[in-house]
């Protein structure tokens, strides 16, 4: 590309004041900036010690989890829209029929894949009876891979842990 | 002779094994003023191994140390190997090398010394060309930079230490002419009779030579490659600068010196224009005093070094990195000239200062501070508005017949 090229555009920089061109006013200001940052609040959370709490814990898209219905039965109807929604295609569905007379189908597992899982809350937004959710747990970890495939079992004990903190989503207000 | 070479190696030894500490917790002391000016803690969590004990962080630095020790020491195949193996050698034996004449107290009085001699606070006392040491062994620096980009045989490296060899030159002019008013003042290029000569007085270089003191601190901060003068390693452009190439306790080595090249030059801001070991009413300038004295000369020059390195860092995160058109422009068209102002004003007043002071009924310190004063004034002014770092880098227009076409294309 030549310099008088038509898709060049030359820009003029702003003139420098006598107040800029004597750096003073730059040493100042670059060194108030500085103190203050230096005396000022720090950011940083002491992880293992402070938690971080996330502002919103009914917003956060954390671990999921499978929410039980009244009777302490797993909610999930076996519809696998959540699986379909699903971009990184981590969760696996197999249905059977439901001993239950109120539905046809129930999962007779259902894992998700948490290390293929991007957390973007699309499985919560799919579901039509709100038995998926994300929980604001944020920590997870394992020692091998199959380790972080979640099965029923798991999927329904962090609902047990966290059912008390975090009530069900489709009961919080709505935002404004 | 024999008092004198077990004194010299004491003083080696506190000297040396002192100023390795000091770097190494210097480094741990830039992590955690950087991290507290960027909102962070630090490292604040490495204290006695083994045990939950944390010390603030206290144990980071022989962590990095061991660490240092035991990483794979990698020398590439396409390297110049001798020269490779010289240019760390080089830059720290020379970075060392200078405080055998920097004076870190005055003297401590004959009841403690051995066979009741008094002991200089200097690892060679009253070495009459001091300061033309400390000067040959700095410009070795830049040896070991140059050395070290070249027999790394990488473009990167080579570029950072061409950039490097250039600044560390320029920049020996201005820090010799700042420290050349200091030589005036005091008649002696001893660093003990510098401060001496201060103490004496009770006035600091500082305040009868403030331009001068202005030249030394910008090219003592380029001449120990700080920001905002750091061209040489410049990571964002050059990757590593000159030690791109090297790794394990050659690259240590480089790093050591860096540091070791900031406290020499917060050592002699502080000997030649902050008044060395003298603060008013704390220490006088006698040449023979008690040990509580001495013990408080030591610690009032380590409180100005300290000052000193505090502010270095503190300079890294205020000012952005000059450009290097810009570097030169300062070394040449701004801060040589200063240095050749101060230097006549200086010299000029050594001359006639007492006769002028006279006439005006003033004392001599008190009218050449006002006369520093209005000498630095005056040269920032004419420098504000010639403005000779102002640089268009744009490329000439391409065609010489249309000059305008160009330019200006903003208005279309």
């Amino acid at each position: 590309m030549k310099p008088d090229d038509k898709d060049i555009v030359w820009i003029q920089e702003p003139e420098l004041g006598y107040s800029g061109r004597s750096y003073v006013r730059l040493f100042v200001e670059g060194l108030t900036t500085t103190i203050k940052h230096l005396v000022g609040p720090k950011q940083t959370i002491e992880s293992p010690e402070q938690r971080y709490q996330p502002p919103d814990p009914l917003l956060y898209r954390g671990v999921h989890r499978l929410n039980r219905d009244e009777q302490g039965r797993v909610k999930c109807v076996a519809c696998f829209l959540c699986a379909t929604a699903c971009p990184a295609h981590c969760i696996d569905i197999v249905a059977a029929e439901s001993p239950w007379p109120d539905r046809e189908k129930y999962p007779e597992s259902f894992t998700i894949d948490e290390l293929r899982c991007i957390f973007c809350g699309m499985c919560e937004e799919a579901c039509p009876v709100d038995a998926i959710e994300l929980t604001s747990l944020y920590d997870l970890s394992g020692k091998s891979r199959e380790e972080m495939i979640f099965d029923k079992e798991k999927l329904l004990s962090v609902y047990d842990q966290t059912k008390d903190a975090e009530p069900m989503r489709s009961k919080r207000e709505p935002l404004p | 002779m024999t008092r004198e070479i077990l004194e010299a190696l004491i003083k080696i030894a506190i000297l040396l094994g002192g100023l390795m500490t000091a770097a190494a917790y210097l480094v741990l002391a830039e992590r955690r003023v950087a991290a507290w000016i960027q909102d962070r803690r630090g490292p604040n969590r490495v204290g006695i191994p083994l045990t939950r004990i944390r010390l603030f962080g206290l144990g980071q630095p022989i962590a990095d140390g061991v660490k240092f020790l035991f990483k794979e020491d990698v020398t590439p195949a396409h390297v110049d190997k001798a020269l490779y193996w010289l240019s760390p050698i080089a830059l720290f034996t020379a970075a060392v090398g200078i405080y055998a004449v920097i004076p870190f107290g005055s003297v401590l009085p004959s009841s403690v010394g051995l066979e009741g001699q008094p002991i200089h606070l200097v690892i060679a006392p009253e070495i009459d060309v001091g300061m033309i040491y400390v000067f040959a062994l700095s410009s070795i620096a830049v040896y070991g930079v140059l050395l070290g980009s070249w027999a790394s045989n990488n473009k990167y490296s080579f570029l950072g230490g061409l950039r490097s060899g250039a600044q560390l030159i320029s920049y020996e002019l201005p820090l010799g002419l700042g420290l050349l008013g200091v030589v005036l003042m005091s008649g002696s290029l001893r660093l003990e009779d510098i401060i001496v000569s201060q103490a004496r007085s009770g006035v600091w270089n500082i305040f009868v030579q403030p331009l001068g003191f202005v030249v030394f601190a910008v090219a003592a901060f380029a001449e120990a490659e700080r920001l905002p003068f750091d061209l040489p390693e410049c990571e964002q452009e050059l990757v590593g600068g000159y030690h791109t190439e090297y790794s394990g306790m050659k690259l240590m080595l480089f790093l050591v010196a860096e540091f070791v090249h900031m406290v020499t030059a917060s050592f002699l801001m502080a000997i030649l224009f902050l008044g060395g070991w003298h603060f008013w009413g704390l220490t006088g300038w006698e040449e023979t005093v008690g040990l509580p004295t001495a013990l408080a000369r030591v610690g009032v020059l380590m409180a100005k070094v300290l000052g000193l390195i505090f502010f270095f860092m503190l300079a890294r995160w205020s000012w952005p990195r000059f450009r290097f058109d810009q570097l030169m422009d300062i070394a040449w068209k701004v801060m040589l000239p200063w240095g050749i102002v101060n230097v006549v004003v200086v010299a000029f007043w050594i001359e006639y200062g007492d006769r002028l002071a006279a006439a005006a009924g003033m004392a001599n310190k008190a009218l050449m501070a006002g006369v520093g004063l209005a000498t630095l004034f005056l040269s920032w002014l004419v420098v504000t508005w010639a403005d000779p770092t102002a640089a268009d880098n744009r490329p000439v227009p391409w065609s010489a017949s249309e000059p305008a076409a160009a330019m200006g294309d903003d208005a279309s």
